[in-house]
């Protein structure tokens, strides 16, 4: 590419930048403030609930995300999450819920291309680098501790 | 209470997820794999669990809180089984999300198609 | 053969090949907007009763071509060319229907412009003497290009405002070169232009260069000006993208004003939820099909430019990290003696 391209180029992305309407962002951090926040008040509560029966936190913790991981699987099931998210934006998609969304919602597509090489491989195609990266990101940082504490042996 | 700082917290976490939504090009599947790691690496510096005490759902029902619990199982494995708990510990507690997500998932799917 | 071409890009026919009939065909959601009134058939239902919207789409597309026979009141054997393109992965949706329609099958890619790309060709070959009645057809949907070009459709994902909704249906016509109905008298084929945009979010923005340049070009080419035609019609730059397109042809001198109309920025109307607008290559085709050539019936407009743009990218350039290029493609379609 020579320069009077780059430049075009450039000079292009310029007014392409000032055409493009801009995002309506108090509105949308404050849809996604609610929406995330609802989602969270209902965890609280099933935390609640599960922290009776539960002998510990960790097990609380579990079974709790389990619980809306749930919800938000069948959320998605009848349609009603695409919704939610059009509206509440990242609200809707940081909770677990919407971890659990990814995974419904890839089920669904895909199984029109067969149960083994549709959704059984495309199930986590989206989900799958949440877990690869939280992964690989908790083992670097589990090690490195386990290495200064010195109780890796 | 805690309901309140529940909604509180998990609404903040959602709305900095937004904001670097509407101001960046990052895309949502970018946003859910840097919280889910911030929330793993600020987990295994302990800090996530100090928050998680005061925040309660607001620091678990979010990704973050995710990536929390995949640290906190390879650390609790970590201290029961010495080194290997760095390998068998991630599922250690979101195994129950994980399973449950693709029961689930699946069970939707045989049930329902997408709308559009 | 130099009476044939005009200035660089643009072909002069000389037999101008008639449109004798045609077909749109699209879904609710396009019924209930701008352009409703002017689609043939309205379906109720995008996935047709099929288990799957590719195999919805692909008979949207069998029912606009038999549509299209019908109100020209031939049959497939009379056909000696079926141009289809649309935008799957190797052009399933056309293949099959061309399998379905057993006409001799040119395929076409040229993502959203491939109608304009269709009549174009049709023209040429019927202009050329090598048939006398050739069918082109495209089709596009929602629910097949989301997740071919973006993502599943249930997931939890906030639209852009730049961003824009696939038109879900069909068209198709039937060129001849006897008969009543629109001419095509020119066409100008573009240029491919790529000014490096990267998001699928800015495909409007994408395309206005290419958008420009054939339009500017064919300006050039023939001589004419703004003034010289009724309507001006792009199909699917949509409100981003029709707002850089006017910007750019300023640049080089034309003023467009009221003539110009974008299918894509008009299509749905603003409660529907679309972005930016429609987009896919039936956007343009119920621009040019629909509204164009029912408006010249009723005498509305004589001449109209008509131009279709497409983006040329596929997911895999995408992510690997290519711009995404534009093309742009134009027809004058003329009532006359209707």
């Amino acid at each position: 590419m020579d320069k009077a391209q780059k430049d075009q180029h450039t000079r292009y992305q310029q007014m392409v930048k000032e055409a493009t309407p801009q995002p309506n962002r108090w509105k949308n951090a404050a849809m996604a403030f609610i929406t995330g926040g609802l989602i969270c008040t209902i965890g609280q509560l099933l935390y609640n609930l599960f922290e009776i029966i539960e002998p510990s936190r960790l097990e609380t913790t579990a079974v709790t995300q389990a619980a809306m991981i749930a919800l938000g699987a069948v959320a998605t099931g009848l349609g009603f999450y695409d919704w939610l998210a059009e509206r509440g934006g990242m609200g809707a998609a940081v909770p677990v819920t919407g971890f659990s969304n990814t995974i419904t919602a890839a089920a669904m597509e895909f199984k029109r291309e067969g149960y083994i090489l549709g959704m059984g491989a495309k199930m986590f195609v989206i989900a799958g680098p949440v877990l690869v990266y939280g992964i690989l990101s908790g083992f670097v940082i589990s090690l490195l501790r386990a290495v200064l504490s010195g109780s890796l042996f | 209470m805690d309901y309140l700082t529940a909604f509180l917290t998990g609404g903040a976490i959602c709305a900095l997820a937004q904001i670097i939504y509407d101001n960046t090009k990052l895309t949502p599947a970018h946003i859910l794999v840097s919280f889910t790691a911030a929330g793993a690496v600020l987990g295994g510096l302990g800090v996530y669990q100090r928050f998680a005490e005061f925040a309660g759902a607001g620091a678990i029902i979010p990704v973050s809180g995710f990536g929390n619990s995949i640290v906190m199982g390879m650390l609790s494995e970590l201290e029961r089984l010495g080194w290997e708990g760095l390998f068998t510990g991630a599922f250690e507690i979101t195994g129950l999300g994980v399973t449950t997500a693709i029961v689930f998932g699946s069970l939707m799917a045989v049930l329902f198609r997408p709308k559009g | 053969m130099t009476s044939k071409r005009l200035g660089l890009q643009t072909v002069v026919f000389q037999e101008a090949p008639r449109i004798i009939g045609c077909s749109t065909i699209a879904g609710p959601k396009e019924g209930d907007g701008n352009l409703g009134p002017y689609i043939d058939t309205l379906v109720d239902d995008p996935l047709m009763g099929q288990p799957t919207p590719e195999k919805a789409e692909r008979m949207l597309l069998y029912q606009a071509c038999q549509d299209a026979l019908a109100k020209a009141a031939l049959k497939e054997d009379d056909m000696q060319f079926f141009i289809g393109g649309d935008l799957l992965n190797q052009i399933i949706s056309s293949s099959y229907c061309a399998r379905d329609l057993g006409i001799p099958f040119l395929g076409i890619y040229g993502a959203c412009s491939s109608i304009v790309e269709g009549l174009g060709l049709g023209a040429l070959i019927v202009d050329g003497g090598y048939a006398d009645s050739v069918l082109a057809a495209t089709s596009s949907h929602y629910q097949t290009s989301e997740r071919q070009f973006r993502y599943p459709i249930e997931l939890n994902v906030q639209h852009k405002k730049s961003n824009q909704w696939t038109v879900t249906g069909a068209a198709a016509a039937v060129l001849s070169r006897t008969g009543a109905g629109p001419r095509i008298t020119m066409a100008t084929f573009g240029r491919v232009l790529d000014y490096g945009i990267k998001s699928p979010n800015d495909m409007g923005a994408a395309m206005a260069p290419a958008a420009a340049d054939t339009l500017c070009r064919h300006f050039a080419d023939t001589g004419t000006s703004p003034g010289d035609y009724d309507l001006i019609l792009t199909g699917d730059l949509a409100a981003v993208g029709q707002k850089l397109f006017v910007q750019l042809v300023k640049e080089a001198d034309y003023t467009l004003g009221s003539k110009h109309m974008d299918v894509g920025a008009v299509i749905y109307k603003p409660e529907q939820r679309s972005g930016a607008g429609g987009s896919g290559c039936v956007c343009s085709a119920i621009g040019i099909l629909g509204y164009v050539v029912k408006e010249m019936h009723n005498g509305r407009f004589d001449r109209v430019l008509a131009l279709a743009t497409g983006a040329l990218f596929s997911p895999v350039s995408n992510q690997q990290g290519d711009s995404i290029a534009g093309i742009a493609h134009a027809v004058v379609i003329e009532g006359g003696n209707l």
